[in-house]
């Protein structure tokens, strides 16, 4: 299961990086998406995958059964995820100027390149 | 008393920013909040500064859930040491800023985003794990990617799809590194990750991790060969937003560094060792080369940055009390004194044509006393006696000569040597030669505030003060760089009675 998602990771962060360093603005953000979403996989799995075994004590014992999912990294995936989704909304934000004010998304081209 | 006291830094600019949102139509009160809401937060954090010194490391826990379960907030020397000059940074540029800044930005919730901003170095400042360090990164980060675009330009743009993609790119590695981390030992409190790697044997985590965490800091910091967004975007905003920026985002950045490889990596320092001291001697090289390059007083500026975070990083590769305590003594000096710098490009740019050198000229007859402003920081900033400068650089290259890193100490002197020239080059165009002929399109002089006077003079002051009263600054640098070697009083004070 880790050997899987592991690989599932390794793929998000590549095809990440490539569609960053494209030169057009919206694959950029495409790329950050894909790149902050492989991070959170990486604390996913991680903290360990546990099919099945939520992380809630039965009624009527005092502890933990074992095995238990830890449900720690999934709280922290979703504090990431928010914090991303806001930052993804800044650069789209960012789009839509670059748009307005140069009429064009190609970063060479907004630098006065070409 | 004391749990409340550390809630306040963060609490603080929260308040102050919102209240300026609800405000920000009526131009007067908006500008009274902003100032008095900083005005505040200096003081909190100069009493919490008081009381560190006389009680040792304050430790607050949200909610009472103890370490490492839940949040902890901790000042030691260097949080406090740091919150207190963020305090006196964030009231000297938010005076300044009334002069145009606010005003202009007014609706575009300028003090809302300069108090969000501050509240995140504060919470970076004082958080006690590591999943809080990256939220309260990414709040200092939000912040500063609105005030880096406040005029939607096309140059602000430019800068700002470097600044944010990098620094993303950064927190995602950070995100990665501190994943991982988690992964292996089951922890994410910075005292609780120090006990649980000093018994690890597994070298391959410790060193896997630590890099990570060395290149998402590195980028923060502007380290060598990741600084290139910092002069790509710092010469954007207007200049009271540089001038915050270019005190305190990086230097969050080192903080960071200096906590992380203090702290939780002391163990086996085999790569990370090699590298530092090659990072740190590269960045110096670096920053200082790609200052002479530029003409825009505002990239030069930017570009020495990059070579003093060198200095601060060469403290830290070093390692031993007194190369410590001499970056804590540079990270003090350097925010001080790179701040007004940029405070005062902008009166410069005020009183002259803009930020281009070959506009400017004939400053020291029109403005003298701003001649004077300018060269106490620009003297401190090249390292001459006996200014805050010379003293911080002394202390770093003394420890350099003590370890007996020939090479790193050489590096340092010719570094500042250059930036001298990088100074005096900054004197000679904008002050002393004859104003140049203007074309009609060229910016008019506009005159220069009283409200920007006042904090310029008040941290000329400091610079100079820093200066004279060196001995108690190193004293307390010395603590600091005790406790930070070592760790056990931080250890006991997060982690109480527990093993």
């Amino acid at each position: 299961m880790e050997a899987f998602w592991a690989v599932i990771t390794g793929l998000l962060f590549s095809a990440g990086i490539f569609l960053m360093l494209r030169r057009h603005l919206a694959k950029l953000i495409l790329g950050l998406i894909l790149l902050s979403n492989a991070a959170n996989l990486v604390i996913f799995s991680s903290g360990g995958l546990v099919k099945g075994h939520p992380s809630i004590i039965p009624p009527g014992e005092a502890t933990l059964p074992t095995p238990h999912g830890d449900s720690l990294p999934q709280v922290l995936i979703l504090t990431a995820i928010v914090i991303s989704f806001g930052v993804l909304g800044y650069f789209l934000t960012l789009l839509r100027s670059a748009h307005k004010t140069a009429g064009t998304e190609d970063l060479e081209q907004l630098r006065g390149l070409k | 008393m004391i749990d409340l006291l550390l809630f306040l830094p963060i609490t603080v600019p929260l308040a102050t920013a919102l209240l300026s949102v609800i405000v920000r139509d009526r131009a007067r009160t908006s500008a009274f909040v902003g100032v008095v809401g900083a005005g505040v937060l200096l003081v909190v954090n100069l009493v919490l500064l008081v009381r560190v010194q006389d009680l040792g490391i304050l430790v607050a826990r949200p909610g009472n859930w103890d370490a490492p379960f839940g949040i902890t907030l901790v000042a030691d020397y260097l949080s406090a040491a740091m919150l207190a000059i963020t305090g006196l940074i964030g009231l000297a540029v938010s005076v300044y800023a009334l002069t145009d800044t606010a005003e202009r930005y007014r609706h575009k919730n300028f003090f809302a985003l300069f108090h969000f901003l501050l509240m995140g170095v504060c919470g970076a400042f004082l958080a006690g794990d590591l999943f809080n360090l990256y939220v309260w990164f990414e709040v200092m980060l939000i912040s500063s990617f609105v005030l880096l675009t406040l005029d939607r330009s096309r140059e602000q743009l430019v800068g700002a799809v470097q600044y944010v993609t990098i620094n993303l790119v950064s927190s995602v590695i950070f995100l990665a590194g501190l994943g991982l981390l988690y992964g292996n030992t089951g922890t994410l409190n910075m005292a609780d990750l120090a006990q649980k790697l000093t018994l690890s044997e597994d070298a391959m985590l410790i060193l896997s991790s630590s890099v990570f965490f060395l290149i998402a800091f590195g980028i923060k910091a502007g380290l060598f060969p990741l600084f290139f967004w910092l002069p790509g975007s710092y010469h954007t905003p207007p200049i009271a937003v540089a001038a915050l920026f270019s005190g305190l985002l990086t230097k969050v950045g080192v903080y960071a560094l200096i906590r992380s490889f203090t702290l939780i990596f002391t163990q086996d320092q085999g790569l990370t060792g090699l590298l530092l001291p090659a990072i740190a001697g590269a960045t110096m090289v670096a920053g200082v080369l790609g200052a002479v390059a530029q003409s825009d007083i505002r990239k030069i500026l930017s570009f020495h940055i990059i070579s003093q975070i060198g200095y601060m990083i060469m403290g830290l590769a070093l390692m031993t009390p007194l190369a410590l305590a001499g970056s804590i003594f540079y990270l003090i000096h350097h925010i001080v004194v790179k701040t007004n710098l940029f405070l005062i490009a902008g009166m410069i740019a005020r009183a002259g044509r803009g930020f281009h050198l070959s506009k400017l000229g004939g400053l020291l007859n029109a403005k003298p006393y701003l001649a004077l402003l300018f060269l106490i920081p620009a003297f401190s900033l090249a390292g001459i006696p006996p200014l805050s400068g010379f003293f911080s650089k002394f202390i770093i290259i003394r420890a350099g000569l003590e370890t007996g890193d020939i090479a790193l100490v050489v590096t340092a002197l010719v570094v500042g040597v250059l930036t001298l020239i990088s100074m005096t080059k900054i004197w000679q165009e904008a002050f002393w030669k004859a104003q140049p002929e203007h074309d009609e399109d060229d910016q008019p002089k506009k005159s220069v505030g009283v409200a920007q006077w006042v904090p310029v003079a008040a941290l000329a002051v400091i610079t100079v003060i820093i200066g004279i009263a060196a001995e108690p600054v190193m004293n307390f640098a010395e603590t600091a760089a005790t406790q930070l070697l070592d760790p056990a009083a931080y250890i006991a004070a997060v982690l109480g009675g527990q093993p």
